[in-house]
């Protein structure tokens, strides 16, 4: 007993902290969110217990449920293809010997670091204006633009494009990756008359798939959760006509505007299993579109 | 004579090849520079309205504003019922302790699990990487409710103590890649000559990591000056606020007189980000590359 103390003490005291946020910040809190899914609690009266009532209510009756799922899925569904394409392009592009790549890499990376913050929701809400930069550019071209953000069709293509802006980060991971590539691959196809697209399809993309998974899991995740941008050029609402009313924002008004906080732990919960039903599916599928190069050590 | 008419095609044919790699770097350029001023046009668009007079904010695509108003700074500084100086003050002290709380408390947790051995490692290990997958939001109401019962609303503590607690655990994955990479030998020798395991993280390997430290310190700076969820609920007095929540009362108060205010401290916001970006880009990226963050 004495010597397993003495062996482990080290670690554990520099866990500490850890230990502590993890119990009290981490697993406390879920699982107390998943008791609260299961009651009635308004932050006045004590917790009270409702069995399933929320999530029948839930899946059967509540409409908006339904909206804010379709409003994300489709918005994963757009944003999250939409970054990497552009994410792998540009990262092609400033691969191959380029000797300006640092300045383009600086230029391409900026809005992932700003595309947080609130100052650029305040300024995407301006752009996409009636009368904003983007109808003013389209009405340059003769287009008449709608107005984005009060049409329900077009809202949430402001942040899909808000979402594209901001393809720096996975396009940093897309250049590490191309580097880890073997040039010799590129020069035999060449000798070979290999055509570019076939390069592509039968070098870059089987050599690069682990990137692209690991790229493809984070950005899904990262999607699921977007929260402050949505807020904010929803007026906090998910306005119009709950066209961009994001899981979270809904989530996040259920709790802190109308205090119903049994039935937004129990949206929380939903969103949990939504994200690691998509984690898993993607490791699980992996093995069999990913395939690692050191697989043998 | 054969031979020589083979060696001219030869020589015909990388003269084409350099002619046409050398357009096609042009071409490449001409895209890529494209593409910046894409990027960038609403920064620069940002800053100019920040600049113009209110009525030349909307209507025209002009970047160059035909007189400087610079009014929009100084008197957007004092728009709102609390001068701006309070709002950067309360950002400052949030981030300041938060990026300290992080950087221990994450360097600690990843000290034990890179360097040190002790029963169940592992399985802790594995714990914390699944609770970087968990959504915030799904720990926020029982946090929000923990919170009030302390009396910690309306006060920092709530964005600051945690982060003593290792709860920005992705710092924690990204030093304890780092951590692995130092050889162990050192560790070992230090262990010979009779050092403690807090002589070595501290003498050994903090210092050699000090560009795995100045990467997390610079993210996490960047990520609680944008926070917004977290203040938002926390914070309810105005005098407590951060800046991204005051920058949100002029959407509120949505006057059409405000708007050159807003973006002007839209603008301000942007700063220190910026600045830090310019600074240490080289960190930024060499982090991203090798931990690949968000």
């Amino acid at each position: 007993m004495k010597r397993f103390i003495a062996r482990n003490a080290p670690g554990y005291l520099f866990l500490l902290p850890w230990f502590l946020g993890f119990f009290l910040l981490a697993l406390g809190p879920i699982l107390a969110s998943l008791y609260l899914s299961f009651t009635r609690y308004d932050m006045v009266n004590a917790p009270r217990w409702i069995g399933f009532d929320n999530y029948t209510y839930m899946f059967t009756r509540d409409r908006r449920f339904w909206k804010a799922l379709e409003v994300t899925f489709h918005y994963v569904a757009l944003s999250v293809p939409a970054r990497l394409i552009m994410a792998l392009g540009v990262a092609m592009l400033l691969d191959k010997g380029l000797r300006s790549i640092g300045v383009y890499r600086a230029i391409f990376y900026l809005p992932s670091l700003l595309g947080a913050s609130i100052a650029i929701a305040i300024l995407w809400r301006q752009l996409f204006d009636a009368n904003g930069v983007v109808n003013q550019t389209l009405g340059y071209f003769g287009i008449a633009g709608p107005d984005w953000l009060t049409n329900p069709d077009t809202s949430l293509y402001t942040l899909v494009i808000l979402a594209m802006w901001q393809f720096g980060s996975p396009m940093l991971i897309f250049l590490a990756g191309l580097r880890g590539i073997p040039r010799d691959l590129y020069e035999a196809a060449e000798i070979d008359g290999t055509p570019r697209w076939r390069q592509f399809t039968r070098i870059t993309l089987p050599l690069l798939a682990p990137v692209i998974f690991f790229n493809l899991v984070l950005q899904t995740i990262e999607a699921f959760k977007t929260f402050s941008s949505a807020f904010i050029i929803s007026n906090g609402s998910g306005a119009p006509a709950d066209s961009l009313l994001f899981y979270t924002v809904y989530l996040f008004n259920e709790a802190f505007k109308f205090f119903r906080m049994g039935y937004a732990s129990a949206l929380a919960w939903v969103l949990l299993i939504i994200i690691a039903v998509f984690t898993a599916i993607a490791f699980f599928t992996s093995k069999y579109w990913v395939h690692y190069e050191n697989e043998r050590d | 004579m054969e031979l020589d008419e083979a060696t001219r095609v030869a020589h015909a044919f990388m003269l084409k090849r350099k002619q046409q790699e050398r357009n096609g770097r042009l071409l490449k350029h001409a895209f890529l520079l494209g593409v910046s001023f894409i990027m960038l046009y609403p920064l620069f668009w940002l800053l100019s309205a920040s600049l113009k007079p209110e009525n030349e904010i909307f209507g025209n695509l002009d970047l160059w504003p035909s007189t400087f108003k610079f009014d929009n700074y100084t008197a957007g500084w004092h728009a709102l019922p609390q001068s701006f100086s309070v709002f950067y003050v309360n950002s400052a002290i949030v981030t300041i302790l938060s990026v300290i709380g992080n950087l221990i408390s994450c360097s600690f947790a990843a000290y034990a699990f890179a360097r040190l051995r002790f029963t169940g490692r592992n399985f802790f290990f594995a714990l914390m990487m699944m609770t970087l997958m968990i959504p915030y939001h799904v720990v926020l109401i029982p946090q929000y409710v923990q919170f009030l019962q302390l009396g910690w609303v309306d006060t920092y503590l709530p964005l600051v103590v945690p982060r003593f607690l290792a709860s920005d655990t992705f710092f924690i994955f990204l030093m304890v890649q780092f951590f692995r990479q130092l050889p162990r030998e050192l560790d070992e020798a230090a262990m010979i000559d009779g050092c403690s395991p807090f002589k070595i993280y501290w003498a050994i390997i903090l210092p050699l990591s000090l560009p795995a430290m100045g990467t997390a310190a610079i993210f996490s700076m960047i990520w609680v000056w944008e926070d917004f969820l977290a203040p938002l609920i926390y914070l309810n007095d105005i005098k407590s606020y951060t800046v991204p929540l005051a920058l949100r009362l002029f959407l509120d108060q949505e006057g059409q007189s405000a708007y050159g205010q807003m973006f002007a401290m839209s603008v301000l916001s942007l700063v220190p980000v910026v600045l830090f970006f310019l600074l240490f880009q080289k960190f930024i990226v060499r982090g991203i590359a090798t931990s690949g963050m968000k």
